[in-house]
Formats: C-alpha cells, structure tokens, sequence
C-alpha cells in the first residue's frame, strides 16, 4: 500500500485505479454481440466445398478485382488525403469547421447517398459527366467507377486518422527545422512526414478496409460486371440470391482479409 | 445491490436490443403470432395478414390490400415485400407469414418443397419482358436485336436472379447476344440506370415499364410471349388464421384482384 502526503501534510492511501466490476458483464455481452454472428458464419460454411467455392471464376474475378480496385483507391486517398490533412490540421481560415464537416460527411451517408451524387456528378448525364465524354473517357459502368466510389468513401478515414496525427503531434519539430533555415517543403518531407508515418499507416490501412468493404456506392455507381465492376461485395449479394453456400464462403474469405488487413495496423504501428 | 441492478439493466436493454431486431430482421413476423386474432375464438375474416410478396407486386398488392380491408372489417393486411428468392430463404428460417405469393414459380417450388405451403399454388398473373429506354431514346433502340449492337449500353438482371434468367431466355430464343455493360441485382436496379439516362437500354417486365410512368419509355418485341412469368399464390401453414389468409388469396385470384393486376399490365393467368 502506498502512502501519499497530501498538501496538507496528512497521510492517505493512494487511490486505486481499477474499474467498477459491473462494467465487465456488459463489455462481455458486447463482445459477444460482435463475435457470436462471426462464429455463426463459421459453423455454415461448408468446408469441403470451401475451396471450390471461393476459387470459381466469378469469385477469383470478385476478389482479384476487389483487391486491384482498393489498392487504387487507398493511392488515391494518400495523394488527396494528405494535403487535406496537413490543410486542416496546420491552418485555421473561416469557415474551417464547415470543411471539416464536408471532409467527414461520407463517414455517415449511406454508402448509397454517396453513389447516387456521383451518379450526378460523373454519371453520363451528371454535371461533369458530359465534358468527360467530350474528352473521351468513359465513367459510367467502368473500373475507373468502382475506385471513384471506393475513394469517395475512403478518403474519410485517412483524413480523420491523419488529421488526428497532425494534432496530437504538434509542431514542435516543425518550428525548429524552420528556425533553422528548412524550407516548408523540406520539413514536410523530413520533420513532419516520418513523425507522422505511423498514422498514415494505420490511415492508409484503413481507407483499404473501407474500400474492400464498399458495397452502396459502387452499385449505385458502378454496376455490376464480372471482372469489370462486380466487387467481392457484389458478388457475396449476387451469390445469396442462388448459392447461399458460395455467399457464405466468400464472406468468410472477406473477413479473414479484413482481419489480416487490421492485423498490418498495428504492425504497422509497431514497425514505424 | 447497485451491481444487481445494473446487471439486470443491462441483460434487459440487450434482450431489447435482440429482440427488436429480431422482429426487424423477420419483418412483420411478430405482427401474426402477437395478433390477438386467435383470441376472437372463431376463425372469423378478422385479424391481421401478412402477406409476403415479390416485390414486382408491391404497387398492385397494396391496392388489392386496401380494397380486401374495406371489404373485410376488422382486417389489418400488413405487406413485407422483397425479392422472392430472399422471401423463401425468410420463411425457411422461420419467419411467419399468413401468404405467399412469388414472382416466378421455381421459388414457390421451394415453398411447397419444404413444405410451408397449406394449399397447393394457385397461378394468378403472367408477366413478359419489354424493352425499356430512356424516353429520349438515345440509341435510337426499336427491337431486341438493336440490343446486340455495339456501342448500344444495355443493363440487364443478372442471370440468377428471376428477370435475368427470363432475359437469357428471351436472347435464346431470339437468338441474339446481348453483352450488357451491367448485370443488375433486381428489376428497380436495371429501371434506374435506365430512367436516369446512364443505360440506353435495359430488359425489364412490361409491368415495371408501365409502373415507372413517363421516366421510361417501354419498346415491345415479338419474342417477349416466348417467354412467361407466372405468379403463384399460396396460403401457409405458419398462419394462425386459415379462413383470412384463403380469403385473401381468393381476393387476388378473384374479380377485384385481377381487375387490378390487369390494369397494372400483368398477363392472365395461364
């Protein structure tokens, strides 16, 4: 037991950190609320056909284009994603908390919200959609559709966890690499970038989970195509209708990527 | 005492939590085994219906239900609409329901498979595919086999679900290839790409066509009669009230039923 003299100068015992023990039933039943649907999917995956289900062709196209699209996307998040970051977090201007809220908003829309304002935006009758006609790309029901709407609600997450890296970090670093003569350029590639690796790590990690997961956006946006905008998403909703079987094997192999994808967070986090 | 309370708390707000969604997930399920219709004794024309319905059926459903209400005092119909497919998987896992009534006849199949049925089927409306295009027309489309040309983007149903499989039909016996830049999970999907200029065509039931008003305009081809649809319904056994859920079929298969289902542009019944 540790004594502590307080300001006073009486004796008292220190307070003991610990939790009320009744938190821990409803952190149990929690867990399990998330867990046991998991465990569910477990027991109905058929095993011997495992294989075979998760290696046809529409699944082999589903994940090959799944992974292909969300490696795009989450590059794509980066290149924006930073600046924006670095934007909102090191400058302040009127009407600052307004973009921040705009940044977060497809954090909260429906998936599908999201892909119905690109239909109207890059969709062939959408506000830019003409001119891109014009230029001679194709949006609409194409690959390049599917990263749009992966990145449109990625982006969010590796803003978020950035930004929040930024601030936590303060700029300390920042101001004596400036002091002494670095040019802004030259600190935000040696001072502020490495001190924020970490974060944009894990964000980066994130915005590819988001965008393996996306399933609104890219219906609404995108279509639906094998090997062209038919997602791992896509297809585990497309294979329900018919082979619950194949629905339930390609869920598992989502999770199990999703798992190993959270997992890299934290040896990311570790590593950096 | 506190720690008590609290436990209870929690296991309480949880069961709520489960069994609200519980009631979600089933959709209308607890409205027929918590009805106080058994409780009027009498297997009477009273009392509440579930009826669960292909979604290609919701505009003249809701209809027949309001016209079956009037006509039936102290009747409640309540409607869970979705695609057939997913209705069956939902009355296999248990979900309770007084009807059933299926946009094709291979998912009532299913029903009367597993025995959920309390009747046999009976046939109540046809549907056929037409060709639906934005109503500018881009495409300049006026046949099926203005589908198979290049350049002409074309939005079908995916073949595993009901329209998609009518559609591989229709191709087969007309003998074209249409290579759509989409497959679509359901009929509203494909009528949405359609209406909103993305597609420049799309293979939809003439129904769906007539239902979306002036957003789409429908094109009619030769070999769409190759290719029927054929809605049956059925009364099931997980009802708690026989008498209403045979009136209720009856009502569809019956005058005023089909005086709606007819005016919505479906088929007789074969």
């Amino acid at each position: 037991m540790t004594l502590t003299r307080t300001t006073t100068g009486e004796l008292t015992r220190a307070p003991r950190l610990g939790l009320p023990s009744w938190v821990f039933l409803p952190a149990a039943l929690g867990g399990l609320f998330v867990a046991l649907p998991l465990v569910a999917m477990l027991t109905r995956v058929d095993w011997a056909r495992f294989g075979a289900l998760i290696s046809s062709d529409s699944s082999r196209a589903a994940l090959a284009l799944s992974l292909r699209t969300s490696v795009a996307s989450t590059l794509l998040c980066v290149l924006f994603g930073v600046p924006m970051a670095l934007v909102l977090a090191r400058t302040s201007f009127r009407g600052q908390s307004v973009v921040r809220s705009l940044v977060l908003l497809p954090l909260v829309l429906p998936p599908v919200v999201g892909g119905i304002a690109l239909l109207y935006t890059f969709g062939r009758r959408g506000l830019l959609g003409h001119t891109i006609e014009v230029l001679g790309l194709q949006i609409a029901f194409s690959t390049t559709a599917v990263v749009m709407a992966q990145t449109f609600v990625a982006l969010p997450f590796l803003v978020v966890s950035l930004e929040g890296a930024l601030r936590t970090g303060g700029q300390r670093f920042e101001e004596i690499a400036a002091t002494l003569g670095a040019s802004p350029t030259r600190v935000f590639l040696r001072v502020t970038l490495p001190l924020v690796a970490p974060g944009l790590a894990s964000g980066a990690v994130l915005a590819f989970a988001r965008a393996l997961g996306e399933f609104g956006a890219t219906i609404t946006f995108a279509g639906s195509l094998q090997g062209v905008t038919r997602t791992l998403p896509l297809e585990i909703y497309l294979q329900r209708e018919t082979d619950p079987q194949a629905a339930v094997a390609l869920s598992l192999l989502l999770v199990a990527i999703s798992v190993l994808v959270i997992g890299l967070t934290k040896r990311a986090r570790w590593a950096l | 005492m506190t720690r008590r309370l609290a436990a209870m708390t929690a296991v309480a707000s949880l069961s709520l939590v489960f069994g609200t969604s519980a009631c979600a997930g089933s959709s209308g399920s607890s409205a027929s085994s918590g009805s106080g219709s058994s409780t009027s004794g009498s297997a009477a024309v009273t009392g509440e219906l579930t009826v669960f319905a292909a979604a290609s059926l919701k505009k003249t459903f809701t209809s027949i239900g309001a016209a079956f209400a009037k006509a039936h005092p102290g009747a409640r119909v309540m409607f869970s609409f979705a695609g057939s497919s997913d209705l069956v998987a939902q009355l296999q896992q248990g979900a309770t329901a007084d009807v059933f009534a299926s946009a094709d006849t291979a998912n009532m199949a299913k029903a009367v498979r597993d025995s959920l049925t309390a009747a046999p089927p009976v046939a109540f409306a046809t549907n056929t595919l037409e060709i639906a295009v934005p109503p500018d027309n881009p495409a300049k489309v006026t046949a099926l086999a203005d589908l198979a040309k290049p350049g002409v983007k074309v939005v079908l149903c995916a073949p595993v679900v009901p329209c998609g499989s009518a559609a591989a039909k229709v191709e087969a016996a007309a003998g074209i290839r249409i290579r759509p830049v989409s497959e679509e999970q359901s009929v509203t999907d494909v009528l949405g790409k359609v209406s909103s200029g993305e597609a420049d065509a799309g293979l939809v039931y003439v129904t769906d066509v007539k239902a979306a008003g002036s957003t789409v305009h429908g094109v009619p081809f030769a070999d769409s009669s190759r290719v029927v649809n054929t809605y049956p319904i059925a009364p099931l056994k997980s009802s708690r009230n026989a008498a209403l859920a045979q009136a209720f079929v009856d009502a569809v298969t019956g005058e005023l039923g089909q005086r709606v289902l007819a005016t919505a542009g479906f088929g007789k019944a074969p």
